[in-house]
């Protein structure tokens, strides 16, 4: 338990970095966990070599889902977009630190799948983003 | 007969299970399923290890033991709800089938485009989404009774939609998430004098306390065993006799005819009619061993454990600053507490308490509309049973101030 809810972890929900919406913006999605209700909306702003400048996200669900949006989003500043549409599952929990269990599996990788489906460009956002 | 917990406890092994090493479980989550005593264990045991064969058409001995064991079963539970014949009692897979059941064979043969269907806004998905398919194909028109702010049906709204002259109305008895005791037998005799037809779902009632179709004159009550104390994958519609012999066959196969020709069946009489295919037959004999169990400890008295659980939960539950309890008071509440902590979400506050091996739920329960309602995503709810005690409670709120430290 400790491990999971580790100081890093409450923090980032408590004081995220990045919420908030990018107007205007290059790419923007949004998704909720069926499951849960987490709800995650992102928006990113590239410059002329389609590095990444700018992230934001917005939503609300659990600690775990919301750390690790604002997690990623702060990793992915100055990234290729090439890079970011390869990130895994694996990339999101070296980022959390952490190893989770099939349903905490989905708050925690609900960010990484708004993330390349709005990066890609796709109408939705299928969990073979993430697989 | 005193209420004695420590000895109840006994009769569910699982109950002596720890989570993990040194940490006991707290069971929470009756209202999601319920756990299962030994005799309803060693019931389907018996059954698999002695009389295992198919029901009804076999001549030898294990198939004659096993069509007993099966039908006898449905006796006990026609005789647990008080139904006038066990014929009138249908095995299905669980609530949902069992309301699925009215929506295609009763709905479809008697409502027609614009007919009105009365729901509640507190309803489980599974009396919701039946209502919804079915406004999508024949479009029927669906009502909701309203949810006060403290979690009753307001039922005033209810006589204004009843002046509309709707062909059903389709309503929890209990509250999955509010914990709210509907005023069933006043629905129905509303509902009656409109001239609508009436279906409870007692997924949350039936479990937990005494439950009399005839003295509530309902027309079709859909349950299921895994809430009960019995296994999953059976539950049961009961229906008035008079509407289920006029309703078409559910699904068609084996075991549900009467006569099959190439080009035309003729269907069996009640119940069989409604159950086609090989049907689930230890689950039916877990089923009626569960009844024959709620029975020996009587419902009264699992209902006045859960009253006395569930007072104390409220209580100690609302002395934590941040918690918010949602539904009514104590005397309209079955054993049900949905809450929120404040600045915490409910996964959070679930998965925290199950370090502490406390079990508890954490989401919409099913129940998306009535969170919507309450602007609230989700909530936690810890849920109570004949095996629950005041120890599971304490051992909760103490979990929550562990909570509240890790997010303080």
């Amino acid at each position: 338990m400790d491990d999971l809810y580790r100081e890093v972890i409450i923090e980032h929900y408590k004081n995220p970095g990045y919420r908030g919406y990018l107007d205007p913006h290059d790419y923007a999605f949004a998704d909720s966990n069926p499951l849960c209700g987490d709800h995650i909306e992102i928006t990113l702003r590239v410059d002329g070599e389609q590095n990444v400048t700018e992230a934001a996200f917005q939503g609300h669900g659990c600690a775990i889902s919301q750390a690790s949006a604002d997690l990623l989003l702060e990793s992915i500043i100055g990234k290729p977009l090439e890079e970011v549409k390869h990130l895994d599952k694996e990339y999101v929990l070296d980022l959390l630190g952490l190893d989770l269990g099939p349903v905490r599996l989905k708050c925690a990788l609900l960010s990484l799948k708004v993330l390349k489906a709005g990066v890609y460009g796709l109408g939705e956002a299928p969990d073979s983003l993430v697989e | 007969m005193t209420f004695d917990v420590a000895k109840i406890r006994a009769d569910f092994p699982i109950l002596r299970r720890e989570v993990r090493p040194g940490v006991p479980l707290a069971y929470l989550d009756s209202t999601a399923t319920a756990q299962k005593p030994l005799v309803v264990i060693q019931a389907m045991d018996d059954y698999y290890r002695y009389s295992n064969a198919n029901i009804h058409r076999g001549v030898h001995t294990l198939a004659e033991e096993a069509t007993a064991l099966y039908e006898g079963a449905r006796e006990k539970i026609a005789k647990f709800i008080n139904a006038p014949a066990a014929k009138q009692v249908i095995y299905t897979r669980n609530t949902t089938e069992s309301i699925n059941l009215v929506a295609y064979s009763w709905a479809r043969t008697n409502l027609k485009t614009g007919d009105l269907v009365i729901l509640t806004e507190m309803e489980h998905h599974s009396n919701l989404v039946p209502w919804h398919m079915l406004e999508m194909e024949r479009g029927i028109r669906l009502e909701f009774i309203s949810v006060t702010e403290t979690g009753l049906l307001d039922l005033a709204g209810y006589k204004k939609l009843l002046e509309q002259s709707p062909k059903l109305v389709s309503f929890t008895q209990m509250s999955n998430v509010l914990g709210t005791i509907n005023p069933a037998a006043e629905i129905i005799r509303l509902a009656r004098q409109a001239g609508a037809v009436t279906l409870v779902d007692g997924a949350q009632s039936v479990p937990h306390f005494a439950v009399d179709v005839q003295a509530l004159d309902v027309d079709f009550l859909a349950f299921s065993a895994h809430k009960m104390c019995g296994p999953t994958g059976i539950g049961v519609l009961y229906g008035k006799a008079s509407l289920l012999e006029a309703m078409p066959p559910f699904l068609g196969g084996g075991d549900m005819i009467r006569e099959v020709k190439l080009r035309s069946f003729k269907p069996n009489a009640l119940p069989h009619k409604f159950e086609a295919g090989t049907p689930a037959i230890a689950e039916a004999v877990g089923f009626g061993a569960a009844c024959d169990y709620l029975t020996s400890i009587g419902m009264d008295n699992i209902a006045a454990h859960e009253h006395e659980i569930t007072e104390y939960a409220l209580e100690r539950l609302e002395e934590i600053p941040g918690v918010k309890l949602f539904g009514p008071g104590i005397q309209d509440k079955g054993g049900v507490a949905a809450f929120t902590l404040d600045g915490v979400h409910p996964h959070d506050v679930a998965q925290i308490l199950d370090g502490d091996g406390i079990a508890v739920r954490a989401g919409h329960h099913c129940a998306q509309p009535l969170h919507e309602k309450f602007h609230i995503p989700a909530t936690s709810r810890a849920s109570f049973y004949l095996y629950s005690t005041k120890e599971e409670v304490d051992r909760l709120v103490d979990g929550l101030y562990k909570v509240k430290k890790y997010f303080g």
